[in-house]
């Protein structure tokens, strides 16, 4: 059959015992793009490593067919001999290396094993044109590029490789909207091209907009393939069979929840760059929170909203800080991560990997660590049996789906690796909770479940401010938000008057003022 | 408060993670092949006195080791320190007629402020670590020499090389001293007794316990080791002031490392440094407290070794800081930081000991004395890393 490009039949893949997929079944068209959709731990990643031959042929069963033929591929060169090539999650580039270098990086220009550098900053250029940075000079080194163009140069890379199979996963996590859309509109254009892709995402307006079909995986199993036409795309549709059963809200109603008195108030506070005392990065900020309030932290990539989270936690960003944090009503000395602690101030960092996590150590360990000295010592000597029980209680409490609070926080999934973190602060017993992006990169079920442990702390009278790049997050949580544009507050919009289209109005008409200056 | 034990009625029981005791079979494996190479010359009473004797100031520097090596570094620094300690409190009773614990004094004050500088220049400054004790290592070497005037300083007298050489009164029954059966009893019963204590809270918490039969081997095991170690102790002079002395030493690092705040606080910072950061520890403060420790831990060894030679010479401690730092890789501490512990390291530093000593009783020439330690440390890490990644 000409007409599928890929056929993976009856894929089974077992890690020590547990069967991480189990008799898995799609077929990709010649040219279209095709989408996998479903929760963290369904086995996606697992699957794309099967095909991509990181797990070689013999430690699965079932068969992979490309082009009409059986492969068994023994390592990702093999698959990316057949053009088969995956871009992961983690952007693979070398950083102080040139974008040439770097798009040709294990597949070099080269005449008998010499380097051919005319030929090698060439073909680079012609590559990048072909993504669509065409305007950039292939000799700077990739770290000067955003996170944006990166993932565009990872693209540039594996055209390089003459992909005609691209398979990307969650190209998208690490993007803005407005940088998605660039590279979803490549995917778009390539596809013109002949080009057949696979892509992996947790955005599923994403997936609509660009999916010719998606296949749903559930546990290891495959559950479906939608066709576009025939099926409905609805993003409803997709949760449905993702998690098994209609999700009728995704954001859980915050039921007799009193709002209080303020109890958090940041006044005028004016931060610099870390290493450039004379740009200023946040100008005037004036922010006020109430007792059991929600309060969102809205804006595009780089209005500052993580420094304001972090210059308010401790200072751990930025210099020359003036204004004032006011804490129920006091002018609160907050000048470490300690003092912030020390004034219920907690905050869950949008990367839990590298700030929120010590990843070889126990879910145990990491749940009590900011908690340790206030809460689970005497005299500076750990209180062990009231760690292990405390651990224990919360691990039941958010609901962390893993047998014992031994276990190496690094093993868990993103989305119980982020209850991991949600509880350690929980544990400092916080007036002021900031979260920051508490729901990235993790699927709908563990949205939810950390949905309703915000609305619990909201209910017994904590604070709490959430940052999120995803806007139907902020209208879906927060009773208020401030909408941040270039280091101000551009505006404040208050329950129903938070829509996409306010908070992006917000943000141009700040811009627009900022023109006339 | 909730106790979960209510929601887990039924106990769970666990198996004993072999790794965790897989450089103790390694030890008393490395310990048999002596045996047999040396034809039980590495049995006698002597020996294992020299045991202890021989490696009591690499037990002690590899415990500093471990901290610097949870934090993901190494203090290169350490042996040139040791022997500038040594060189200070030789000249100063050999010169100056100080008296030996005054001497020792500044050993130790010697030794903390090489900690403290080093410490400065990681907290404060934010020189990479490698580079800080590269550059003790130099200007130690060379101070001791210019302290010494490259000359050897001694002898020194009993009041001082007692710490070294001295044993604890004994009391002998046919010919054995009854003070270290005394001593291996009482370890056999806080061994069982502690073990039995960790289940029982296991058990008051709802936690999983480990299974009976496998404690009992382990303890067995632990408890044939130390029996063994002290008969033969009593067979020959008794306790040695030594092994006195190292004992409190691992016993504070192990009680610091294991149930204190400081503690955690240090495998945190190792494991990722950022993130410690941002849970509120100040990990400048742990870096300076970690390396002025080492320094403290050098003045100490300082003494120990002078005190064993009777002399304080400007060649001694060379190559201490790679014994030291290969007993930690050996008790299975990970380059990278965040991994590791006392009783590993010190497992390690007798490996590296029952090592030296038999090779010397088996007459092997020194350099090929050095071959086969190299071999051992890459042996034991790779087998250990090796068995992780299958895990993984």
């Amino acid at each position: 059959m000409a007409e599928y490009i890929l056929e993976m039949n009856h894929i089974v893949k077992e890690f020590s015992g547990v069967r991480a997929l189990d008799d898995v079944n799609f077929k990709v068209r010649q040219g279209e793009i095709m989408a996998i959709c479903g929760e963290n731990g369904a086995g996606k990643s697992t699957l794309m490593n099967v095909l991509s031959g990181v797990y070689p042929y013999g430690e699965y069963s079932g068969d992979i067919v490309y082009r009409g033929e059986t492969c068994k591929f023994h390592s990702i060169r093999d698959s990316e001999k057949k053009g088969i090539v995956i871009i992961h999650q983690e952007l693979a580039l070398s950083p102080y290396l040139s974008i040439a270098e770097n798009v040709f990086i294990g597949n070099e220009r080269k005449h008998n094993g010499v380097i051919d550098w005319t030929e090698t900053r060439r073909e680079a250029q012609k590559l990048l044109e072909r993504v669509g940075l065409g305007h950039e000079n292939v000799n700077v080194p990739v770290n000067s590029l955003g996170v944006g163009k990166q993932q565009l140069i990872e693209i540039a890379k594996a055209l390089g490789k003459k992909a005609d199979l691209l398979i990307l996963d969650e190209p998208t996590a690490a993007l803005n909207d407005q940088e998605s859309k660039q590279l979803l509109d490549l995917m778009l254009q390539l596809k013109a091209q002949g080009m057949t892709c696979i892509i992996i995402s947790h955005k599923l307006n994403e997936i609509s907009y660009v999916a010719d079909s998606i296949t749903i995986i559930r546990d290891g199993h495959t559950i479906e393939t939608l066709q576009k036409g025939t099926d409905d795309f609805s993003e409803e549709r997709i949760i449905k069979g993702m998690v098994g059963r209609e999700l009728t809200n995704r954001y859980p109603k915050r039921e007799d929840c009193k709002i209080g008195d303020v109890i958090f108030e940041v006044k005028n506070w004016n931060v610099y760059h870390p290493d450039d005392a004379n740009r200023q990065m946040l100008k005037d900020i004036n922010i006020k929170v109430r007792a059991g309030e929600v309060v969102g932290l809205a804006g595009l990539m780089g209005a500052g909203r993580t420094e304001l989270a972090m210059s308010i936690f401790g200072r751990t960003y930025g210099q020359k800080f003036s204004g004032d944090i006011c804490i129920n009503g006091k002018k609160a000395e907050i000048k470490s991560v300690q003092d912030a602690i020390n004034h219920k101030l907690a905050y869950v960092s949008e990367d839990r990997k590298t700030y929120g996590l010590i990843l070889i150590d126990s879910i145990k360990f990491n749940m009590t660590l900011s908690a340790l000295r206030k809460f689970f010592s005497r005299k500076g000597v750990v209180d062990q049996s009231q760690e292990a029980v405390k651990a224990e209680e919360y691990r039941h409490r958010i609901n962390v789906k893993t047998n014992t609070v031994e276990q190496a926080v690094g093993s868990l999934s993103g989305g119980n690796q982020q209850k991991v973190v949600l509880a350690k602060w929980m544990l400092t017993q916080p007036d002021v909770l900031i979260l920051d992006e508490p729901t990235r990169g993790i699927d709908v079920g563990a949205k939810y479940e950390i949905y309703t442990v915000i609305n619990e702390l909201a209910k017994s009278g904590k604070a709490i401010i959430i940052i999120s790049s995803e806007m139907p997050e902020i209208i879906g949580t927060c009773d208020r938000t401030y909408v941040l544009n270039e280091g101000e507050i551009a505006g404040e919009l208050v329950g129903s008057e938070m829509t996409q289209e306010a908070i992006m109005g917000k943000i141009m008409a700040h811009n627009n003022r900022k023109g006339e200056l | 408060m909730e106790n979960t034990a209510v929601k887990n009625p039924a106990q769970k029981k666990v198996n004993l993670s072999l790794k965790q005791y897989g450089m103790v079979l390694a030890l008393i494996a490395v310990y048999l092949i002596f045996a047999v190479i040396t034809g039980g010359k590495n049995l006698a009473p002597m020996t294992v006195n020299n045991i202890i004797m021989q490696n009591g100031y690499v037990i002690i520097l590899a415990v500093g080791m471990l901290l610097c090596v949870l934090t993901g570094n190494v203090d290169l620094g350490v042996g040139s320190v040791v022997a500038t300690c040594g060189a200070v409190a030789g000249t100063l009773i050999v010169d100056f007629g100080v008296s030996s614990p005054v001497a020792m004094l500044a050993s130790l004050a010697v030794g903390a402020l090489f900690g403290a500088f080093v410490g400065f220049f990681v907290s404060k400054l934010e020189i990479p670590p490698f580079i800080v004790t590269l550059a003790t290592m130099l200007m130690g070497r060379g101070l001791c020499y210019v302290i010494l005037q490259a000359q050897t300083k001694g002898p020194l007298p009993d009041s001082y090389t007692w710490v070294s050489t001295g044993f604890l009164p004994t009391i002998k029954v046919g010919g054995v001293d009854m003070i270290c059966i005394a001593v291996a009893v009482v370890i056999a019963v806080f061994v069982v007794l502690g073990d039995l204590r960790a289940q029982a809270v296991a058990k008051k918490n709802g936690l999983p316990t480990v299974h009976t039969w496998q404690l009992a081997v382990k303890d067995i095991v632990i408890i044939g080791i130390e029996g063994f170690f002290f008969y033969k102790l009593g067979c020959y002079n008794g306790i040695p002031i030594m092994l006195i002395l190292v004992a409190i030493v691992v016993a504070i690092y192990h009680f610091i490392t294991t149930q204190t705040v400081a503690g955690r606080q240090i495998y945190a910072m190792g494991g990722n440094a950022k993130a410690a950061r941002l849970s509120g520890i100040n990990t400048q403060k742990v870096f300076f407290w970690v390396y002025a420790n080492m320094g403290l831990l050098c003045g100490l060894a300082g003494i120990v070794l002078s005190a064993r030679n009777a002399s304080a010479t400007p060649k001694a401690g060379d190559g201490f800081e790679m014994d030291a730092i290969a007993s930690c890789y050996i008790g299975g501490a990970a380059t990278s930081g965040g991994v590791g512990t006392i009783v590993g390291a010190v497992v390690g530093a007798f490996i590296m000991g029952i090592l030296n000593i038999g090779m010397s009783l088996a007459g092997f020439d020194t350099n090929v004395q050095k071959i086969v330690k190299g071999a051992v440390l890459l042996g034991a890490v790779t087998v250990d890393l090796l068995s992780k990644r299958k895990k993984g």
